[in-house]
């Protein structure tokens, strides 16, 4: 399957038996842009009218979201650490005293809308689905709560949501849907639109693409030779991201997993090697009995 | 800039972007920081220092902008010989009155003018209250010093061009700031020099000619007993790096909300009138024309010399036809004001039971003023409040859940004040419009009906005012006819909602008699002291020019010059930038390629750019006024700061300003770190309340200070909104920030044994407030004077009630009140401090908790409220 996808040049619309002509849609988060305002959870929350969830003081930084999950689409990492090296032009005068050797980070973080998306591969209702844009939905009127999809996202990103009776799509899976009650109105989803400092870009797959690599290229090229691009990659674990990231520094620092797979891409594998394995013993089990 | 105004940001990473260096100064390091090229850490309260020691760089190393200096400035200009500096009496300058604490600024004028000057010296003397109160107030102080151009009209100004003469300004400068050298800025500041001459470096290296750097600054440095002298400093740098009227330099003042600017054009301050008109004394008996007298001398310089007209047109748009020569134009019915009627000082008169009634409108008292325990022991004593806001803030609710009902201080039972409350309509509700900080009008449109009860300010107002009229209508009273005279009625809609319309085109002002009858102005200078116009704002005239309401306009910026004058509408005359005349040299060629803005056409024998000039439109660059010469006709072609008498920019401000004529180091009100510059601590003319109830820390170098021994500073996150009426009601806000904290060190919360996500208690004379400590390494510990001083951080959002998704205790509740001499506002940006780990104690043992360390300290209400330190002695 992911080599299929591989060679349709990255068209999951094309392949889930989208008959129209309509470029894969996504987000480039340029975090090196990043304020840490907000903006972008809230605009979300407003949008989609997801709830509240939680008046809990972390202590993390300027962090009280935490991480995605059900009720939190997009999430900004707050990572204050020390410039990695030390800075080179630090004055001379300067001491431990001097905090020219701190950096803080901040990220606004989503779900990465896969090419080879496991939540979509084991949702058994069809609520997750493949739309034109080549983003992964869930439909709440179909969606049963079974929870497999939470278990298949490499991210950690879509949960069920929690809450007392009432609260909406309560015990439904529950993650950002890019938009797509605004992407079928020629709207720009929530949080790219109220992004102050375009670290959020919402567009054309391709085109973001080749934008992001111009814009690492020049960051590298300043001197910030840690940045980085993340699940911009077709040939990556999940076969490329439709929301892709820059970096300043590891994805582990963002918390974000280094290498992720899609768990069903080694379905065909793992029934391969489980035949064998059964096999094996079925063929061991006879062997033992011949032997007895 | 990112941590409070995020959409602002945008255009600083834009900036970034296309190559320039940003430098982020401030105690701690923000979300700002992180964006920014170079973070400088700074001791809260130090700015002077650094800013004095960036124009001693600038002075030493013959970096200033030589020909911008020369001409446009006062730097050649000749003082009186008796003023003398700080240097020479050690912090002071010369007209200090210890009785009063205040200077008499006779011996700071430009020599030429001694007698003329001593005239004006009588009208700021700080002896005559009413004076005093008339001559501040924001922009209007400075504008209106610049008019009292009676002393400079008759005689010339002495000067010496090769800038030699010990008595001119710029040698005056230059001495002042000597010893605000980079091993002085780091021993003040905390600034390493390396870090100092960064900075140093880069401001001069992007000005000139070719190149500008501009200076962007919030309530971090207004929030200071010296904080005029702040921005003072910063116009100095400016101003000799040549970096004013040109694109891309300028000192931007970010407001902390979206009309801030508006509500000083059209002010909700007591001693100004809408345009900086200043209110009337109650000590001018002689009107209307005494009132113009005082302000403007027969041989006015300026723009100031049409004051007649606009004051005369606002009063015809206040009274109509009732306003007529025979009766002075009703001058007579303006209240007057005959001392400070400040927010701070209606609070102590609250407290003092000599007000009764208050009206509260979007504003949070209880828990966004300094001292906000006295602003609700203050608003208990009321008969009546009125409050007008979106939500059940804190201050309509004191009553029954402030934390003086905890202490058992206040009973509930024992509270007279009857609070009414009008729900109010947000700005989507209504039309309207937002004058920002570049004085640019926007308007807005109502999107959807307010709900329920909400109303707009105007419906509120207007509606009062039909209700009053109707109710003086018969009245003989001639305290009354004020009201009754009152012009009163705009057009409405739905449920009596004014047209908002209507009330921009009356504050933009119309012809009331000849050709153009009913027409609206389209410039001020349409405007006639005759009563034949009206206008309720000179300064907004033309944002209705042509019928057309400018403010509304939105045509995108790709659709335009870069200038993009058809964006919103600038006062005055949309000109985006003040005194442009500057971005030109004296023969008005622009000073480079790559910063032409306006510049003189020969062709066409006018000025011309891609600005609205400032500056008459056809006087060439090289006339030079008569000697009899009045008015704008007394400026030269050469004169780009044409609001001063002098057309000069003022690197040494003569008048106008109550705490010396050049921004001087003095140590915050509270303050554990002993002044290193000057034997005189603080500012010897900052306005202090002795009360028991605003009792002060003492300050080093005096007994007890070190009970104090740490450094506050308040602030806002991106999070929330001021005292949080807007913000800590709403639950997508609320969850982002849900607890007041504070920001330590990890040396400090080693030293107090601060545990993070624990609790601590913060304690200064006023009380005792508990806080969630976040420990962070943005906050780091400074070197000062060869000590280490700690610096806490607490965000200022929150309050005790029971009304919000979230509360907890008010970081202002800590403060006390000094005030800045020049416009009465708070240092609330700064004090000392203990903290300990651990929640504070609850109900009476709170106060106990505060009263031992009182004791401990000696405390009394003279601490800390020395005026002069040893002022005897210096003599």
């Amino acid at each position: 399957m992911s080599k299929t996808i591989v060679h349709l040049g990255l068209d999951p619309a094309k392949i889930s038996g989208w008959d129209v002509a309509q470029p894969r849609m996504g987000f480039f988060t340029d975090t090196s842009l990043c304020i840490g305002c907000k903006a972008c959870e809230v605009a979300c929350k407003e949008w989609n009218e997801i709830p509240e969830d939680g008046l809990d003081w972390l202590g993390i930084s300027y962090d009280n979201t935490g991480s995605l999950g059900a009720s939190s689409w997009r999430h900004v990492a707050f990572i204050e650490q020390a410039v990695p090296g030390g800075r080179t032009d630090t004055p001379s005068s300067a001491s431990a005293l001097d905090g020219s050797d701190l950096r803080w980070l901040m990220s606004s973080d989503v779900c990465k809308h896969c090419t080879e998306a496991g939540c979509l591969d084991v949702c058994p209702t069809g609520s997750l689905f493949r739309t034109e844009f080549g983003t992964v939905v869930v439909q709440d009127d179909i969606c049963n709560g079974c929870g497999y999809c939470v278990a298949a996202c490499p991210f950690g990103v879509i949960e069920r949501r929690t809450g007392s009776h009432g609260t909406k799509n309560v015990g439904l899976a529950q993650k950002c849907t890019l938009c797509y009650d605004r992407l079928v109105s020629g709207m720009t989803p929530a949080c790219a639109q109220a992004c102050p400092t375009e670290s959020i870009q919402f567009g054309n797959l391709s085109e973001l693409r080749s934008r992001a690599r111009r814009r690492v290229e020049k960051l590298q090229l300043d001197g910030n030779r840690a940045a980085r691009l993340y699940g911009d990659d077709p040939n990556d674990g999940i076969g490329g991201a439709g929301a892709m990231f820059l970096l300043l520094d590891q994805p582990e620092v963002y918390g974000l997993p280094p290498n992720p797979v899609v768990a069903t891409r080694e379905l065909g594998q793992m029934w391969k090697q489980a035949g064998i394995a059964a096999l094996t013993f079925l063929i061991g089990a006879a062997a033992a009995s011949i032997e007895r | 800039m990112a941590e409070c105004h995020p959409v602002g940001f945008q255009w600083v990473t834009e900036a970034k972007k296309r190559g320039a260096k940003i430098i982020h100064i401030d105690p701690r390091f923000t979300r700002t920081s992180a964006l920014a090229d170079q973070h400088v850490s700074i001791r809260a309260g130090s700015d002077i220092a650094l800013l004095g020691g960036i124009i001693n760089y600038i002075i030493e190393n013959e970096k200033y902008f030589e020909e911008y200096v020369l001409e446009y400035t006062n730097a050649s200009t000749i003082i009186q010989s008796d003023f003398k500096d700080t240097e020479d009496i050690d912090g002071l300058f010369s007209g200090y009155n210890p009785e009063l604490g205040a200077y008499d600024n006779e011996s700071w004028g430009y020599r030429g003018i001694e007698e003329a000057a001593a005239a004006g010296a009588r009208e700021l003397s700080v002896n005559d209250q009413e004076h005093q109160i008339s001559m501040h107030g924001g922009q209007g102080a400075a504008h209106k010093i610049g008019s009292q151009g009676k002393s400079l009209s008759d005689i010339s100004i002495h000067s010496d061009r090769t800038l030699r003469d010990p008595m001119c300004v710029f040698q005056i400068l230059r001495r002042h700031y000597s010893r605000y050298t980079p091993e002085m800025v780091e021993r003040t500041t905390g600034i390493p020099q390396g870090a100092f001459l960064e900075i140093c470096r880069a401001v001069t290296e992007n000005s000139g000619k070719d190149r500008t750097t501009s200076w962007v600054y919030s309530v971090g440095w207004t929030h200071h007993s010296v904080g005029v002298q702040y921005i003072r400093g910063a116009a100095i740098i400016q101003l000799l790096l040549g970096n004013i009227g040109r694109p891309g330099g300028g000192i931007l003042a970010l407001r902390g909300h979206a009309s801030i600017q508006g509500s000083t054009d059209i002010p909700t301050l007591y001693d100004i009138l809408p345009g900086y008109l200043p209110m009337p004394s109650a000590s001018m008996t002689a009107g209307l024309k005494g009132y113009l007298e005082s302000l403007m001398a027969a041989k006015q310089k300026g723009f100031w010399a049409n004051l007649d007209s606009y004051m005369v047109s606002f009063l015809k748009s206040y009274w109509g036809d009732a306003a007529n020569p025979e009766n002075d134009y009703c001058f007579s019915y303006l209240p007057k004001i005959n001392g400070d009627h400040g927010t701070y000082r209606t609070v102590m008169d609250m407290m003092d039971g000599k007000v009764e009634g208050y009206m509260i409108f979007g504003e949070n008292p209880a828990v966004g003023s300094a001292n906000a325990r006295m602003q609700r022991l203050a608003l208990s004593k009321l008969k009546w409040l009125v409050v007008r806001d979106f939500n059940l803030i804190e201050s309509a609710t004191f009553w029954k859940d402030s934390p003086e009902i905890a202490t058992t201080e206040l009973e509930t039972s024992d509270i007279a004040t009857e609070v009414f409350f009008f729900p109010a309509a947000s700005q989507a509700e209504k039309d309207g419009s937002f004058t920002q900080t570049q004085r640019m009008l926007q308007w807005h449109h109502k999107a959807v009906d307010p709900p329920g009860d909400c109303r707009s300010e105007l419906h509120f107002f207007y509606q009062l005012g039909l209700k009053i009229k109707e109710l003086l209508k018969d009245s003989k009273n001639p305290r009354d006819y004020p009201i009754r005279d009152l012009t009163w009625d705009y057009p409405t809609t739905k449920n009596g909602e004014p047209v908002a319309e209507a009330v921009l085109k009356e504050i933009n002002g119309s012809h009331l008699a000849g050709e153009k009858k009913g027409k609206l102005l389209a410039s001020y200078t349409e405007m006639k002291p005759d009563g034949s116009t009206s206008g309720g704002c000179w300064i907004y005239t033309g944002v209705f020019a042509d019928g057309i309401n400018h403010a509304a306009k939105r045509k995108p910026g790709q659709d335009q010059s870069w200038v993009a004058p058809d964006w919103g509408w600038v006062w005055p005359a949309n000109r985006r930038i003040l005194y442009n005349r500057a971005s030109a040299d004296p023969d008005g060629k622009p000073w480079s390629e790559r910063k032409a803005y306006i510049w003189w056409d020969e062709a066409q024998a006018k000025w011309t750019g891609h600005d609205v000039p400032d500056f008459e439109p056809s006087k060439a660059p090289w006339y030079r006024p008569p000697d009899d010469a009045v008015g704008p006709d007394a400026l030269a072609g050469n004169d780009p700061f044409i609001m001063q008498a002098d057309g000069k920019g003022w690197l040494f401000a003569p008048a106008g300003i109550k705490d010396g004529p050049l921004p001087t180091h003095y140590e915050p009100q509270e303050s554990p770190v002993t002044n290193a510059l000057y034997a005189q601590q603080k500012n010897p003319a900052r306005q202090v309340f002795k009360r028991s109830d605003n009792l002060s820390n003492p300050s080093a170098p005096a007994e007890g200070y070190e009970v104090y021994p740490y450094v506050f500073t308040t602030y806002r996150l991106t999070e929330h909104h001021t005292a949080g009426g807007m913000s800590r009601f709403l639950p997508y806000l609320s969850e982002l920030q849900p607890e007041f904290f504070c920001e330590v060190s990890p040396e400090l919360a080693a030293e107090r044994n601060l545990r993070p996500g624990g609790w601590a208690t913060i304690v200064t004379a006023r009380t005792a407030i508990e806080a969630r400590v976040l420990v962070t390494r943005r906050i780091k510990p400074l070197r000062i004077d060869g000590k280490i001083i700690h610096q806490i951080g607490l965000p200022y959002h929150w309050g005790v009630g029971n009304q919000a998704l979230v509360a907890g205790d008010s970081a202002n509740d800590l403060f006390g009140l000094t005030l800045d001499p020049n416009v009465h506002i708070q240092e609330s940006k700064v004090s000392s401090c203990d903290i300990q780990p651990g929640r504070r104690p609850t109900g009476p043992e709170l106060l106990n908790l505060v009263a031992s360390y009182r004791r401990r300290a000696g405390i009394t209400q003279d601490t800390g409220n020395e005026l002069a330190t040893n002022y005897e002695a210096d003599k």
